[in-house]
């Protein structure tokens, strides 16, 4: 089943137009690789779905984006949107405070209140993003005294705090050693029982390895989507032959 | 041949060059020189001021009794009482009650102009703050003189002149201050804090109360000891409408004597003893100066702003 359903998207910031027509679906409990080029608008797509571009002066959007049957721009509160969709950013951002309050944040926000309950969160949380065992000992400690790695994780699990549905990841990976890399595609894929997530990735070994679903996107042109299988061994479309072959430009 | 020539050309341009360049250290030396003269006369500056204190400070002090002096709470020259706790008390009255006034009118705005105004309410604002803060204090006392003391005097009753009317002008007059401080801290916070808050399904609000504001702390807090520095320091404006009294007030409508308006109101017609005393008053003002100024230097490193 669909839980995004993108019908003839278009985007302008200002008079550039980042976003031509795009439509597609994104299943649900599945992951869903972004590829393209530096400013093709894969960060622009992910930011259309949980309304962060809201904060762009001078965006304008046509077209539709459905969660679940439900129109994201017909009136929709952002802050439920926000909350059953979640976003992890290409440069770790944990806040300036403790570990605990970082993950809690999010469930504070929504309400929840009572120490019991939010330990049990903070926790959950923590493990689900595989970072439990680092950091159950420090909970107090700042967030930023964490090296590279463990913030994004952090940022992981703050997200995984307020139970999304759909995890929005855009590049999690980019700042990080190969080894903190592959944790975090290992937790990706482990995540995809309970979570859709859809990743903008620059790593074509990333996106072949942990995706089910590539979209292959070109001058904010949605060029090619498709099983990840299928668009790496046999692409439709030359342009993203060629990208994907590194014959690109 | 052809490349003789061109070396002898190059020779030729030399010393023009040579000339050139070594105007250009004397211009340069001559600079620094000139730089280093303003710094040490600033260094030196300080350093007199501070000697000046304290050789003419301390032998008063220890006459009076350091003792008796900082702890004694009666101050009649006349009668060689010198002790000067109901000063100390109503500088620390004064600078809370402006404090009081003064931080979270200052804190609001500053989140304000940083996070919630439209650029055009902000060509308004920052001028207006900028002018406030430019404001000379004696018209700020003057203003308190003619509103705030006979607003008091209608309200409360008294004459008017009190602690509490000290209180609301200095709390005006750190507010330029706090705001442009604690702003610019705001606006330093990264983008990415309040984007990541969003994320979660913050408010505005709540994001910019709940993570914008406490990763400013530090600057905000620095904002708040300038203020502090500021009230502490300020003469004219609360002895044109304090009462200055050198009694320990008991209640907010109490005229209050601070350290500052008593340097002010008797340095004219002191003499021996009584000078002193008052030289002995300006250094533990400084004191407290000192130590206001390193905390903020402190608060300012861990801000870095
Ligand atoms: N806030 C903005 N205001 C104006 N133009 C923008 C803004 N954000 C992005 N753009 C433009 O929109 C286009 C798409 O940008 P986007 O960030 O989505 O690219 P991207 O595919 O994520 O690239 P990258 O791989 O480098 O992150 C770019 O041409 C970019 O210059
Ligand atoms: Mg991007």
């Amino acid at each position: 089943m669909a839980k995004f359903e993108i019908e003839n998207l278009n985007l302008w910031y200002g008079s550039h137009h980042a976003l031509k027509h795009v439509s597609l679906s994104i299943e649900a409990l599945k992951i869903t690789a972004l590829i393209g080029p530096s400013g093709c608008g894969k960060s622009t797509l992910l930011k259309t779905l949980n309304r962060m571009n809201d904060l762009v002066e001078g965006c304008r959007i046509t077209g539709r984006v459905l969660l679940d049957g439900q129109d994201v721009y017909g009136g929709m509160d952002t802050s439920l949107l926000r909350r059953r969709v979640g976003m992890v950013f290409q440069k770790p951002n944990p806040f300036p405070m403790s570990v605990y309050d970082n993950v809690a944040f999010g469930p504070r926000t929504h309400g929840i209140r009572g120490k019991a309950r939010l330990d049990d969160i903070v926790e959950r949380s923590l493990r689900a993003a595989a970072i439990w065992d680092e950091l159950k000992d420090c909970l107090k400690k700042d967030a930023l005294r964490l090296s590279g790695g463990q913030q994004q994780r952090l940022c992981i699990a703050r997200a995984l705090a307020v139970e999304p549905e759909v995890l929005l990841m855009d590049e999690p990976t980019s700042a990080l050693d190969p080894i903190s890399t592959s944790r975090i595609e290992d937790l990706v894929v482990s995540l995809k029982q309970n979570y859709t997530i859809i990743i903008v990735t620059h790593n074509m070994q990333q996106a072949a390895r942990i995706s089910d679903r590539t979209a292959f996107f070109l001058l904010g042109e949605l060029v090619e989507y498709g099983d990840t299988e299928k668009l790496f061994s046999l692409p439709r479309d030359k342009r993203t032959e060629n990208y994907i072959t590194g014959r690109f430009g | 041949m052809a490349e003789r020539r061109s070396d002898r050309g190059g020779i030729a341009f030399g010393p023009a060059e040579g000339k050139n360049v070594s105007l250009k250290c004397f211009r340069e030396s001559l600079a620094a020189g000139l730089f280093a003269a303003a710094a040490c006369i600033c260094v030196l500056a300080v350093v007199l001021i501070c000697a000046f204190l304290l050789a003419n400070g301390i032998p008063g002090m220890v006459r009076i009794g350091v003792f008796d002096f900082l702890t004694g709470t009666r101050w009649k020259p006349s009668n060689n009482l010198y002790g000067i706790m109901p000063m100390i008390l109503g500088s620390l009255y004064v600078t809370a009650g402006a404090l009081l006034v003064g931080v979270p009118a200052g804190i609001l705005t500053a989140l304000f102009m940083s996070r919630f105004a439209s650029r055009r309410m902000l060509k308004f604002m920052k001028p207006a703050v900028s002018l406030l803060a430019g404001i000379p204090s004696v018209v700020f006392g003057f203003f308190g003189l003619v509103v705030i003391v006979p607003l008091i005097r209608e309200l409360f009753g008294g004459n008017g002149s009190s602690l509490l009317a000290a209180c609301v002008l200095l709390g005006m007059m750190i507010l330029p201050t706090i705001i442009t401080v604690s702003e610019s801290a705001l606006n330093a916070v990264p983008q990415s804090y309040y984007e990541g808050a969003l994320a979660l399904g913050a408010t505005h609000e709540r994001a910019v109360f709940r993570v914008v504001l406490p990763a400013a702390k530090s600057g905000v807090a620095a904002s708040v000891i300038l203020g502090i520095g500021r009230a502490i320091g300020e003469a004219m404006a609360v002895m044109m409408v304090a009462g200055n009294w050198p009694v320990i007030p008991d209640s907010l409508l109490k005229g209050v004597r601070t350290l500052t308006s008593n340097i002010v109101m008797e340095m004219g017609y002191a003499a021996d003893l009584h000078r002193e005393a008052l030289i002995a008053t300006a250094v533990v003002l400084f004191v407290f100066i000192l130590s206001i100024n390193l905390l903020f230097s402190i608060l300012k490193r861990r801000a870095g702003l």
